[in-house]
């Protein structure tokens, strides 16, 4: 058996961060010392690198299939890799949509035939996601289903978004729910405030986000059930969350590294690579939403990296599509703002970004454990670079953040022992 | 001084406002004489290129257009290859491989002229880009409140109506307040748009307090095409509200002068008392945007690359 030794990195574990070696063997984390013999394993020298258990996206497009020219599952897959991330979740919105167990199949084995990291379907809550009739929950599960979500067309039913959660609970199986209340939100393009209007965009409110978090909350807390809120932008979202948690709700929930970094002072612009759903607001949001990642109100970080065609986006700001591609730049945006921001720890940024996630859907790894999957990432935090959407393996090169400098680069990723990634 | 392109007042400045003012009083001048027509342009090339209705404005930038001489096209999105799918982009490059001098553009959607402008080399002027900018218009309002105050210091403006669909109010707002006047909207909740206050507006909470001693009193047509749905219960409570008679008149200053960008509907924004009031400038509005869109278009051509026009 191939065996792989990390020898003199900084391990980063949940209770603090140790210089130490770990060793790897058969796909499995074999060992972790101070000091390992190499003898006869493959070594990596990882002095001045610090080693993450492998980042976990559970808020991914890999628009496979269906959209194959936004991206496919193996350029996702190449650009999770890049990125820092072993596992990512994709989201059901293709063509056909994954509300099926044969969807889910294929994707399995596109996602085996790709072989760089892993990739979990999330099947949808509805039939053809159009919010009427439950998808085949537990035939998608067996299949290989990690959780379900109506994603981008929230079940708008209250009653409905009600049996998905008591159904999908029979599987084990959280409902991810995109919070936008369609009717608030009313066609708009951008936040609603003093930009909006500067910019002569429609607006979309902040309610729109909050009546249906809100919606989720009452529905998860009388029902006794789990529900897990996707990408939340605003303060008052965050302030929901943060007091459904306090009041014993099974309520979980995830946020970008855009809505902790822009402000909609970008929209001005005009430039479609910072339209989004839901769109970045302002600067107390951004105050909440980092103050709800350090608290853990806000559980983990996604990237909901959303891949799309430049001619996609070259195009008048209210037809541009909604989205950024964000898993590559996803670690050092993170680390950037919120470590070396001050607002999280090392250690709680492994957590938000990988073993969070891995809690919330019951996934392997998330951890650096002897006996546990060796999925790893090596990264220089030490080191800057600016971001450029050329670099990108993604077919999506639409983001936001092409010239920002941050500092955090990946250097190696690891899946199941096997290097799919090294700068 | 004014660059390439014409896209909006929020970044114009006054300078180059007092300046396409000042060029238009020339043009005004032209237009009321028997023979309007100047050389200026000769050889030049305007196209419109509307993608909404129109009559004013379209009408207004092809005589302004045709006035100094220049060529014109007007194109429809009804009758373009727009209606096969053509990018917005596409259809840029094609009429700049046309040589067109001056592309006006007229857009459902806020921001499209900017992106014409960045991938064409012919001028573009906004000709009102969805609820963001009508600049032309701005421009001719300030060009009639100049013709009867004199100066824009202290000048006390009232825009009633949908503020919210209004490019017109924007741009009126931008650069009134660039100019040093006072602007005062008033309108239903549900046609405010947020945060218009940090852009300058004092917002009045009745009709009274939006009028009480304005120099000019302004209303924006309800656009009912830009509704849909119930952002207010009717035009007969709209009109009892938030509508201006010959009686609130009263409390504006007693020299006031009325404005419309038009088309109006009558019984609405005004009765047709203050319509046809002798305050009103509603016709002269219309004259006056020939004349502004005139200088517009001759500074803009002045402008460009191998310009300077026959002075």
């Amino acid at each position: 058996m191939n065996k792989l030794l990390i020898r003199g990195g900084t391990a980063v574990f949940a209770d603090g961060c140790r210089r130490c070696d770990i060793l790897i063997e058969g796909g499995k984390i074999a060992k972790i010392a101070e000091t390992i013999a190499a003898d006869g394993a493959k070594v990596i020298e990882a002095d001045g690198l610090h080693v993450f258990p492998g980042l976990i996206d559970m808020h991914v497009h890999l628009r496979e299939p269906g959209f194959e020219y936004k991206e496919d599952i193996a350029s996702g897959s190449a650009a999770a890799v890049r990125g820092g991330f072993t596992q990512v979740c994709c989201m059901p919105n293709t063509d056909p949509v994954c509300d099926n167990a044969a969807v889910v199949g294929y994707i399995v084995a596109r996602a085996k035939a790709a072989n760089l990291c892993k990739v979990r379907p999330i099947g949808a809550i509805t039939k053809g996601e159009k919010g009427e009739q439950l998808a085949e929950m537990g035939k998608m599960k067996e299949a290989g289903a990690v959780a379900v979500s109506d994603d981008g067309k929230p079940v708008s039913d209250a009653r409905m978004m009600r049996l998905a959660m008591e159904y999908a609970d029979g599987f084990g199986l959280v409902c991810l729910s995109h919070c936008e209340d369609k009717s608030l939100a009313d066609g708009g393009a951008v936040n609603e405030g003093k930009n909006s209007t500067l910019a002569g965009l429609k607006g979309i409110p902040r309610a729109a986000e909050e009546v249906m978090i809100a919606r989720e909350i009452v529905l998860a807390e009388t029902l006794k059930k789990r529900v897990h809120i996707c990408h939340v932008s605003t303060r008052g979202g965050v302030q929901l969350v943060r007091e459904a948690k306090a009041r014993g709700v099974a309520v979980t929930a995830e946020t970008c590294p855009h809505y902790f970094t822009l402000t909609d002072d970008i929209v001005t612009s005009f430039d479609a690579d910072t339209k989004v759903n839901p769109p970045v607001r302002e600067e107390e949001d951004v105050a909440a939403v980092k103050v709800g990642l350090s608290d853990g109100t806000l559980d983990c970080i996604v990237t909901d990296h959303a891949p799309h065609h430049a001619d996609e986006k070259n195009v008048e700001y209210d037809l541009a599509a909604f989205g950024i591609s964000g898993i590559e730049t996803s670690f050092s945006l993170s680390y950037t703002a919120l470590v070396r921001g001050g607002v999280l720890t090392l250690e709680q940024l492994a957590d938000r970004m990988s073993a969070a996630p891995a809690r919330i859907l019951g996934l392997e790894g998330g951890s650096l454990c002897e006996g546990g999957a060796a999925d790893v990432m090596l990264a220089d935090l030490s080191e800057k670079y600016v971001i450029d959407a050329k670099d990108f393996v993604s077919k999506g090169k639409n983001t936001p953040f092409g010239g920002t400098e941050v500092y955090g680069r990946v250097k190696y990723t690891i899946v199941d022992g096997a290097v799919k990634f090294k700068a | 001084m004014l660059g390439k392109d014409l896209l909006g007042l929020y970044e114009t400045s006054a300078e180059d406002i007092l300046a396409i003012l000042d060029t238009a009083v020339g043009m005004k001048r032209l237009l009321t004489q028997n023979l309007k027509k100047l050389p200026h342009l000769q050889g030049r090339t305007v196209t419109t290129l509307f993608y909404e209705n129109s009559t004013r404005t379209r009408c207004s930038f092809e005589l302004a257009a045709k006035y100094l001489g220049a060529g014109t096209v007007n194109i429809s999105a009804s009758s373009s290859s727009v209606q096969k799918g053509e990018t917005l982009i596409d259809t840029g490059y094609t009429l700049d491989a046309m040589k067109n001098d001056i592309i006006v553009i007229r857009h459902p959607m806020g921001g499209a002229p900017r992106l014409l402008a960045s991938h064409v080399r012919a001028s573009v002027v906004n000709g009102g880009d969805g609820i963001n900018e009508h600049p032309t218009q701005a421009l001719l309002d300030f060009y009639t409140m100049r013709e009867k105050f004199g100066a824009f210091k202290g000048l006390k403006v009232a825009i009633l109506g949908d503020i919210k669909h209004s490019r017109v109010a924007k741009s009126n707002l931008y650069g009134l307040t660039k100019l040093g006047a006072e602007v005062t909207l008033f309108a239903p909740g549900t046609l405010l748009p947020q945060g218009i206050e940090e852009l300058g507006a004092k917002v009045a909470r009745s009709r009274e307090e939006a009028l009480a001693g304005a120099n000019v009193v302004m209303g924006l047509r309800i656009q009912l095409e830009r509704m849909h749905g119930g952002l207010f219960p009717s035009l007969s409570e709209y009109a009892k509200y938030y509508g201006v008679a010959e009686e609130h008149l009263r409390y504006a200053d007693k020299d006031c002068i009325v404005m419309h960008p038009g088309p109006v509907n009558r019984g609405v924004e005004f009765t047709s008392d203050v319509i046809d009031a002798p305050e009103s400038k509603i016709c002269e509005q219309v004259l006056n945007g020939v004349a502004v869109r005139m200088a517009l278009l001759f500074l803009l051509c002045k402008n460009r690359q191998g310009g300077n026009a026959n002075e």
